[in-house]
């Protein structure tokens, strides 16, 4: 007898998006590629607060082996890394661009990020810009919406877990320790991570 | 064949075995193990500061989180669809947990009036020692409702189905009413199980449960469980939104977002009331939860047989059981509870002297355990005014929405004849 229901374990029922917009910068493929494979993310908007979500991605990201680069107008230094003014001074590669402004200001995120090489452009929980996401596809990144960086990794690396939240992943496969774990049918060696 | 990243909605029997846990990545173990332990030790001094600062997932300390109790906790969270889970040490704690989380002096509750005595009496009573005022009002009457909410009202309390009465509350309806007044709606779905009513599905906020009943399943363990949807916006909502002076004046709706009131519960109110679940306990409603449905379409089947044969017998009053179509409930469990709505219901005896008519049933029953619990795999039963309400008058009893008449069963996973063969014959000897 099966009782699935049409919503049964949606972890993105909580978004802004549609179900067809979810499943372009949502797909939980290309989101643990991103994370599996990401050496340096650029935050758009790090606070320098510490208990602001941004300071708490940073931290967690760090933690993880990830190189962070604060893009901040005024500050000198969080966490201990340099900050730069604007995405187009960091003189060096960035993997992923994670934003934590307001959804307006993206459009000129994603052409920066565009222009400086990045491969994946990140829009934190609650934003969301179509305009942002068509300048940074045509560019040729990747686009994420609407997604905590720090809440995927956890949702993935299983350590999520250890406070009662729905994680939605669910596999017979056994863990992999300090990995993005085994998604359904997806070879879990394809996104490896060091910890 | 499906696309590997295409994700699939697993449905609920899945689910009910699988979510919240992946097998162990040293040991492979299959079922979940039990970590009875007290403390975590700590990667590092730096990881250990930022675990305590909440921006590392990990373990802590078992009165704020533990694996086997953090599987139990997504495993419910998943069957319900809601963000996360807290699981606490009984299901009183859940409503406290919830409510302390909620609440500050001053502020106001608007609740059914059918509820289970035991949450009346924290309502009126310890929450008065709290500065916090509930009031009451029919379930039914949807301008009571909007008459008893006020400028202090911060939540409305419900559930799925209310006892004694066997009344099924309009979820949706009141979960306009309660998004409307900038409360989070809040329903206890303990008679339904996550099987029978998925509250947060039909626009709840958050769904409690004593998980001691029918989560369990086996009358083994006291446990309860509070799950949210992660859908109300709490950022005009005071205690989730402000910075909170009891974590270094951390904006829990601000930084976690639709996990706030949840990572509130656990790291402030758990942690400070220390009403947390026992890991052991958790791994015994893990084992209930993996056999839910099938226990509960059991539950079902018996119960609506003993209530359609109740509703037949001369000796019989009346039965209060929401499957019968002579339930004025009856159209809204079909739509809340469509395979079912529980096992638990009350029924009147007839006579002359219905409080001593009761006695003489309870006496005469041989396979109902006679007992104050609901939601055991075995048949339940209990006469109120006889045991738990037994110093009221006849007239008190009646203003307390119970007659002197009243048994209420809580129907087990016994073979039906036997059941209703101990029944029939009870009812002969009264």
């Amino acid at each position: 007898m099966g009782s699935r229901s049409g919503a049964a374990c949606d972890l993105t029922s909580h978004s802004l998006l549609t179900a067809e917009q979810r499943a372009i910068y949502q797909a939980p493929a290309l989101v643990r590629q991103t994370l599996g494979s990401a050496r340096s993310v650029a935050i758009v908007g790090l606070s320098t607060k510490r208990q602001k979500a941004s300071y708490f991605v940073a931290t967690f990201l760090k933690s993880r082996g990830i190189k962070v680069i604060p893009v901040h107008p005024k500050a000198n230094r969080i966490l201990g890394e340099r900050v730069y003014p604007t995405l187009k001074d960091i003189p060096e590669p960035v993997d992923v661009v994670s934003i934590f402004r307001p959804s307006h200001e993206c459009p000129i995120y994603a052409a920066q990020a565009v222009d400086i090489g990045a491969k994946v452009f990140w829009l934190q929980l609650g934003l969301f810009n179509e305009e942002a996401a068509m300048i940074a596809s045509a560019g040729g990144l990747d686009v994420i919406m609407d997604l905590c960086v720090k809440m995927e990794y956890g949702r993935y690396d299983g350590t999520m877990r250890f406070l009662g939240m729905n994680t939605g992943v669910l596999t017979a496969k056994k863990a992999q320790i300090g990995r993005i774990s085994s998604y359904q049918d997806v070879d879990a060696s394809e996104c490896s991570i060091e910890v | 064949m499906s696309k590997p990243d295409q994700k699939r909605d697993y449905g609920f029997e899945t689910r009910m075995l699988h979510a919240g846990h992946v097998p162990d990545a040293v040991t492979g173990s299959r079922a979940v193990p039990i970590y009875q332990t007290t403390s975590y030790v700590f990667d590092s001094p730096q990881y250990a500061a930022e675990l305590f600062d909440l921006k590392q997932y990990g373990n802590i300390y078992t009165r704020i989180n533990n694996p086997t109790t953090a599987a139990f906790e997504e495993r419910i969270a998943s069957l319900e669809e809601g963000a996360g889970a807290v699981a606490t040490s009984s299901g009183m704690a859940a409503q406290l947990v919830t409510m302390m989380t909620l609440l500050e002096p001053g502020d106001e509750v608007v609740a059914s009036q059918h509820l289970y005595g035991g949450t009346r009496t924290q309502f009126v009573h310890t929450f008065r020692k709290l500065g916090v005022t509930a009031h009451f009002v029919d379930p039914d009457d949807f301008d009571a409702w909007e008459a008893a909410i006020n400028s202090k009202t911060r939540a409305l309390y419900a559930e799925t189905i209310g006892n004694p009465q066997g009344s099924v509350v309009d979820i949706s309806r009141l979960a306009v009413l309660a998004e409307s007044n900038n409360c989070p709606l809040i329903i206890d779905n303990t008679f339904a199980t996550p099987y029978l009513c998925q509250p947060l599905n039909h626009g709840a906020h958050i769904s409690l449960h004593s998980a001691t009943k029918f989560v369990g399943g086996h009358g083994n363990s006291i446990g309860g469980v509070i799950v949210e949807s992660g859908r109300f916006d709490y950022s005009h909502y005071p205690t989730i939104a402000n910075p909170s002076p009891s974590y270094h004046n951390l904006r829990f709706y601000d930084t976690f977002g639709l996990h706030g009131f949840l990572m509130k519960a656990r790291v402030e109110t758990v942690r400070d009331t220390g009403s947390c679940l026992s890991p052991f306990n958790a791994f015994l409603l893990i084992q209930g939860l993996e056999t839910l449905s099938i226990r509960m379409d059991r539950h079902v089947k018996n119960a609506m047989a003993i209530a359609k044969y109740l509703e037949d017998d001369p000796n019989v009053e009346y039965v209060a059981y929401p499957g019968l179509e002579s339930s004025p409930y009856h159209e809204l469990a079909l739509r809340y509870c469509p395979r079912g709505p529980g096992a638990v219901f009350s029924f009147g005896l007839r006579g002359s002297d219905p409080r001593a008519a009761g006695r003489r049933f309870i006496e005469a029953l041989t396979l109902f355990s006679h007992l104050a619990n609901v939601g055991d795999a075995r048949s339940l039963v209990i006469h109120p005014a006889s045991t738990t309400h037994q110093q009221l008058s006849d007239g008190e009893l009646v203003a307390s929405g119970i007659d002197p008449g009243m048994i209420r069963l809580s129907i087990g996973l016994e073979t039906e004849e036997d059941l209703l063969w101990d029944l029939d014959q009870a009812l002969r000897a009264i």
